[in-house]
């Protein structure tokens, strides 16, 4: 799609040295992290430790001052063509699901797929049609958001950007504005989608799904990434301070 | 006994209880409940009496329905129909000449036949039906009006050069020759030299090629019909008046302020600090001046600063100044619109790679749009009755020229004045209200929407 060279064999994220700061406060410090293809990272923390801003900057929601974050051979600079890029091949699932609200659920999975990737209408019908049934709702097409729970809202807000055939996924605190009897038909949608390799990265507070989905847990603390692990490690034998507090807070 | 409890089955539902009925319980609730009811009761009904009954005596009851001169008018105290039935046509198109009055007839029948299906959501080929009203119509509604065969002269080489001392192409149907040919000269040179440039800004040679031909090909099909000669006699727009000025004017002013005020709007909240400041700048400066002001100045002032000899025709003078106030007007409308569209619609278009344009025209606008539809209108009602200031640069329409009519003494009598008003009065009544009144179906419309937007904020 783009003109960019990519390192055939580049990790889907790089992310070296990153910084950020909102006015004088500094949220993100010194973020070094890889990502690799196909794996699925969990991110944790208290709230302000800054997972959201951190996956917001992959698709450039949020600039970052310094460093350096290569998304799939991409550098993220402020260059509009790079943004675009990085954006089309990469998908975001919100807190809020953040639904078109004035589009019907197929017109809010065919709106990027023509006019960003350029699909003839039924193509990107067909497509979207595909990613409903995939998330268990091609009975809502027609609806528009308002109409559906906030589960199947969050599950049309995963089959939308998954219509642009995404090479990695952000996941926002995707189940924290759920009832708890529909965070679980959420998170199925999102193991599903982990059992066919998509790459991942998830900010979430749900730690029975982190320990069963994730390849890797990353704790953050105050901007910096604190702990690092595959989870039955990270669970079983957390080495920071910082992280077994956490835990004994989180943990019954 | 034990404590705890089972539902066994579920209640069903009961209607509600009944209100106490009756017409007599109506009044008595609504309208006689206490002493302060009563009070508000008997005010009400007085200002009723006092206002309708001889609103319904002077239009109807008193009025006279017939009549060929004053003499028919002088002595009654009603409305004087007849005054309005003689001066009917000069009412409706000023001083048009009358052999040509199916032109204007012809620019109602094809609007109504355009904007009719337009405003009823069920009407199929929307896209078309767009295309025409606010694409062709205007070219043809301007061409049926004035006569056309402007017969330009020079485009913009011909300003430096004498082309038609070096070639002699001839004139063919009111196209002048030598201004197609300085037309598709000057198209060719700045193509050119823009994809040049552009070229330097690594945009593709091609991109450029395009964008020009449709830039020079949107210009000449809005240029050649206006150039032809259909065969119809010019009319001057001196000539024009009454309803068919107003209704151009306002149309004109509709159309153009929502384009205008949405690049307004949009332009304030840009990041570009040089297109916010202008875009201030702009807005401010038009929404400070009286639009008398504007009227007098594009009237009056406006040609002792243009070139010597370049002038434009003094109706398009003031429906440009119109547009202009009325855009001004429209972006602050527009922007609150804007306003109201949370940031995470903003985000949640970026990260799906829509770039600006699509993320306002696809996902921002449309909501906003729909959420100002009463400020929207609002405004258009406004400008509606505000054309009527164009009578102060001499313009007549619809008011102007019934005021005109005043003057005839062989209608001089007593109720003319009165009657004069109060058709006008009718008829703006009528068009404002037909405006309110669709408004208000859209809004409805829209009414689920404003559901959705909220159920998605939730």
């Amino acid at each position: 799609m783009s003109g960019f060279a990519k390192a055939p064999d580049a990790a889907a994220v790089e992310m070296s040295g990153v910084n950020k700061w909102f006015g004088a406060f500094h949220v993100l410090r010194d973020i070094d992290l890889q990502v690799a293809r196909k794996e699925r990272i969990v991110i944790c923390g208290p709230s302000g430790s800054g997972k959201s801003t951190l996956i917001r900057c992959i698709n450039r929601l949020e600039d970052h001052q310094s460093g350096r974050i290569v998304v799939d051979g991409v550098e993220l600079t402020s260059d509009l063509r790079s943004i675009d890029a990085v954006r089309a091949d990469v998908g975001m699932v919100f807190q809020q699901f953040n639904l078109f609200p004035h589009l019907t659920v197929m017109e809010n999975c065919t709106l990027a797929q023509i006019w960003v990737r350029g699909r003839p209408k039924a193509e990107a019908e067909a497509v979207a049609m595909r990613l409903l049934e995939r998330v268990r709702i091609p009975e809502q097409a027609d609806k528009y958001p308002a109409q559906l729970s906030g589960g199947q809202q969050q599950r049309v807000a995963i089959a939308r950007a998954l219509c642009m055939n995404p090479k990695i996924m952000l996941f926002d605190e995707p189940t924290s504005a759920l009832d708890p009897e529909m965070i679980k038909e959420v998170l199925d949608t999102i193991r599903s989608l982990a059992e066919d390799g998509m790459t991942m990265l998830i900010v979430t507070h749900e730690m029975g799904f982190a320990r069963q989905v994730a390849d890797r847990i990353i704790f953050m603390d105050e901007g910096q990434i604190v702990e690092a692990n595959r989870p039955e490690e990270f669970f079983n034998n957390p080495r920071h301070e910082r992280t077994k507090q956490f835990l004994s807070q989180i943990l019954p | 006994m034990s404590a705890a409890f089972v539902r066994a089955e579920t209640l069903p539902p009961q209607p509600a209880p009944f209100a106490t009925g009756g017409l007599g319980g109506w009044f008595a609730r609504r309208l006689l409940a206490t002493p302060g009811d009563v009070a508000m009761t008997i005010v009400g009904f007085a200002a009723f009496v006092l206002i309708v009954v001889p609103l319904l005596r002077f239009l109807v009851l008193d009025a006279v329905w017939s009549g060929e001169s004053r003499d028919d008018c002088i002595k009654a105290s009603g409305a004087c129909w007849p005054f309005v039935a003689a001066k009917f046509n000069q009412f409706v198109y000023g001083f048009y000449p009358y052999d040509e009055l199916w032109r204007p007839n012809l620019v109602f029948a094809l609007g109504l036949l355009l904007l009719v299906p337009l405003m009823i959501p069920a009407a199929p080929f929307k896209r078309l039906n767009a295309i025409l009203f606010f694409g062709v119509y205007p070219i043809v509604g301007f061409v049926l009006l004035t006569g056309g065969n402007l017969d330009f002269q020079r485009f913009f080489i011909g300003r430096f050069v004498r082309i038609s001392d070096y070639v002699d192409v001839g004139n063919w149907r009111g196209f002048r020759g030598s201004f197609w040919l300085d037309f598709a000269a000057t198209a060719v040179v700045l193509t050119a030299a823009i994809a040049i440039v552009a070229r330097m800004f690594r945009t593709r040679f091609v991109t450029s090629l395009k964008a020009m031909l449709v830039v020079f090909g949107a210009l000449a099909l809005l240029l050649a019909p206006a150039d032809a000669d259909f065969g119809l006699r010019w009319v001057e727009s001196r000539e024009w008046g009454g309803l068919l000025v107003t209704l151009v004017v306002a149309i004109t002013g509709i159309v153009a302020s929502l384009p205008i005020g949405i690049a307004l709007a949009l332009g304030r909240r840009s990041n570009m600090r040089l297109v916010r400041w202008v875009s201030i700048a702009f807005i401010e400066f038009w929404r400070g001046v009286p639009l008398i002001t504007v009227l007098f100045f594009a009237t009056y002032m406006l040609p002792l600063f243009l070139p010597g000899g370049a002038s434009i025709e003094r109706l398009v003078r003031a429906l440009i100044g119109v547009a202009l106030f009325a855009g001004a007007y429209m972006a602050e409308v527009v922007r609150g619109g804007l306003q109201a569209i949370p940031k995470h619609q903003y985000e949640s278009a970026a990260a799906l790679g829509l770039g600006y344009w699509r993320t306002m025209g696809l996902v921002v606008l449309p909501q906003a749009l729909t959420s100002v539809i009463p400020g929207i209108v609002n405004n258009f009602i406004g400008l509606f009755k505000d054309t009527t200031l164009v009578q102060i640069v001499a313009i007549l329409d619809l008011l102007g020229q019934i005021r005109a009519a005043f003057a005839d003494p062989n209608w001089a009598a007593p109720t003319t004045l009165y009657t004069g008003f109060a058709f006008a009065g009718g008829i703006y009544f009528i068009f404002c209200f037909a405006m309110s009144r669709y408004a208000l179906f859209l809004e409805r419309r829209a009414g689920a929407g404003a559901l959705r937007i909220e159920g998605a904020m939730r």
